[in-house]
């Protein structure tokens, strides 16, 4: 307090006393959890003596079968969910410029959306999707079909339908408001200006207005691909054990009472991370060269 | 015209979910095939408020921990935050990204790894470890929110408050906090959100004794009564939408592109 005025520290010292606390607290507790883990894979067991460095938990994981089977499952599962989400939102926001009057109810209910927990979702799902569900009632109702066992298995489904219907309806929402965001810097006067050079709808749709919301969603879905391949609640709960997504394998191997299966959970939580991170790099790529073709 | 047709299609997508949810939690009794119960009733919201279901000590604890959080993550984050938003100095994308990265990682990897620290000092099953591993995701969310508002800020009143003989909390209460309020107001709610909605940390680090809501809601759907749960998840999803519709014009201001960042 009694620094004299005009002495101040240099701008180097000032941004890192200003970054410690934050970074304190990323490094502490997502590098100490993941270094831990890692650790923990390689056969480091603070449980138990007589523990020795191997790779025994990594050749667990490649001839557990429900681990295969959840490879594939977390995959396809978040993949199409990032995807879906990403199409569904860029029609809406298209959409919803469109709209006069309807568009404060519009925002309105994205942002309602947007506010509920991913496990009420979950719970929504279960009670809309299930044999018994509202869908299911509907559909009997309807004259479509003869009882719950005729109703297709959405709930506790091989495929994960139920997952990603939780995920799509979850994460649209927010896509969209990046995508709503983005069209409304400006996109309109490109648009007029390609009307008035002659551009047809189609032209004005692929040249103008995708290459303006593309960057945006694109960024967001990498969010939308790393949790959905890293939730627990939403599979859990809309899944079936086997096959089950990585997420919930691991939970069952930490749970597992037998602590030597441990480095085995702490094996799936490391390929969780890095399939998290190579999704998001290589989403990221895979975007900014299409984006450049499409300029 | 089509756009109204099709956005009102849209609407009744969005909303379709949500409606299962409300009717449960009013039935007394809906047997399949039936769109509609045969008998209603308030059994649901009586469960809620029994004290033997202990479902509104659950509530208190989840609203003490998310406002624990949120302060602590915006007292953490704010300094961050301003480095971010005013500051141009070398290593600045790499401060971005490790930001970012505990939201790209999941939650569930570094959780089962730190439980190991966790059980070591004494902060497993406690409602303080709990606290503490929610900082992981919300610490980032908030520096990266409150960046995006300092970006925003001349740091021209600060020096003029400050040539005007302003002390620096002074500088910081006056002129700083009130010029990135919308910002920290976001940061706040969000990092609220993030806590009260968290499942996976709370049950790793808390062991299952740290009974927060979103615990009693997992462990209420297991249990294979509709209403309750129903009515559960009512309780769960009706202060983060009363947050939001009071906070509607913040989220609509210029922290668009922010929103969502962190999943809850």
């Amino acid at each position: 307090m009694s620094r004299p005025p005009g002495v101040r520290l240099p701008e180097g010292v000032r941004v890192a006393v200003l970054l410690a606390p934050a970074l304190t607290v990323v490094a502490v507790f997502a590098v100490a959890g993941l270094g831990q883990a890692l650790a923990q894979s390689l056969g480091y067991q603070p449980y138990l003596s007589g523990w020795r460095l191997s790779l025994d938990a990594y050749r667990a994981l490649t001839a557990d079968r429900a681990v295969v089977a959840a490879v594939g499952l977390t995959a396809r599962v978040a993949l199409l969910s990032t995807l879906l989400s990403a199409v569904a939102a860029i029609g809406l926001a298209l959409l919803l410029r469109r709209l006069g009057r309807g568009r404060r109810w519009a925002a309105l209910l994205v942002q309602a959306n947007l506010a509920v927990p991913h496990l009420v979702g979950a719970v929504c799902m279960a009670l809309l999707l299930a044999p018994s569900g509202l869908l299911s009632r509907l559909a009997h109702a309807a004259g479509l079909t003869a009882g719950p066992a005729s109703f297709p298995e959405l709930v506790g489904d091989r495929w994960g339908i139920g997952i990603v219907a939780e995920y799509v309806w979850k994460e649209t929402p927010f896509l969209t408001v990046l995508a709503l965001t983005a069209l409304g810097r400006g996109a309109d006067d490109l648009a007029d200006a390609a009307r008035v050079l002659g551009a047809s709808a189609w032209q004005r749709l692929r040249r103008v207005t995708l290459p303006v919301v593309a960057p945006p969603v694109a960024a967001g879905s990498v969010l939308v691909l790393a949790f959905a391949i890293g939730s627990y609640e939403v599979p859990y709960l809309l899944g079936r054990p086997y096959p089950a997504t990585l997420s919930v394998v691991a939970y069952q191997y930490a749970t597992d009472p037998d602590l030597r299966q441990r480095p085995v959970a702490m094996a799936v939580a490391v390929v969780l991370s890095v399939a998290a991170l190579l999704a998001a790099a290589g989403y990221l790529a895979l975007v900014g060269r299409l984006a450049r073709r499409a300029l | 015209m089509v756009p109204p047709a099709l956005a009102a299609l849209a609407a009744v997508v969005a909303l379709l979910p949500l409606v299962p949810l409300l009717v449960w939690a009013f039935a007394g009794q809906w047997r399949y095939p039936a769109l509609w119960p045969q008998r209603l009733s308030l059994r649901g919201v009586r469960q809620l408020v029994d004290p033997a279901n202990r479902i509104l000590p659950a509530l208190a604890l989840s609203v003490g921990i998310g406002v624990t959080v949120a302060v602590l993550a915006c007292l953490l984050g704010f300094p961050a935050g301003r480095a971010v938003g005013l500051h141009r100095f070398r290593g600045r994308r790499a401060v971005q990204f490790l930001l970012l990265a505990p939201v790209l990682v999941p939650g569930l990897a570094v959780t089962l790894g730190l439980q190991v620290f966790a059980i070591r000092v004494g902060l497993a099953d406690t409602v303080a470890g709990v606290v503490l591993v929610q900082l992981v995701p919300t610490v980032p969310y908030a520096a990266t929110l409150l960046g995006a508002g300092f970006a925003n800020v001349d740091r021209e009143y600060e020096a003029q408050a400050r040539a005007l003989g302003a002390r620096p909390w002074q500088v910081l209460s006056r002129v700083t906090v009130p010029l990135v309020w919308p910002a920290l107001r976001a940061a706040l709610l969000f990092t609220f959100l993030i806590s009260w909605s968290d499942f996976i940390l709370t049950l790793l680090i808390g062991g299952g004794q740290v009974q927060t809501l979103p615990l009693m809601l997992f462990a209420a759907v297991g249990s294979a009564d509709s209403t309750v749960a129903a009515a559960l998840a009512l309780l769960v999803v009706a202060p983060p939408l009363v947050l939001v519709a009071l906070n509607a014009r913040v989220l609509t201001g210029g922290n668009g592109a922010a929103v969502g960042l962190g999943h809850w």
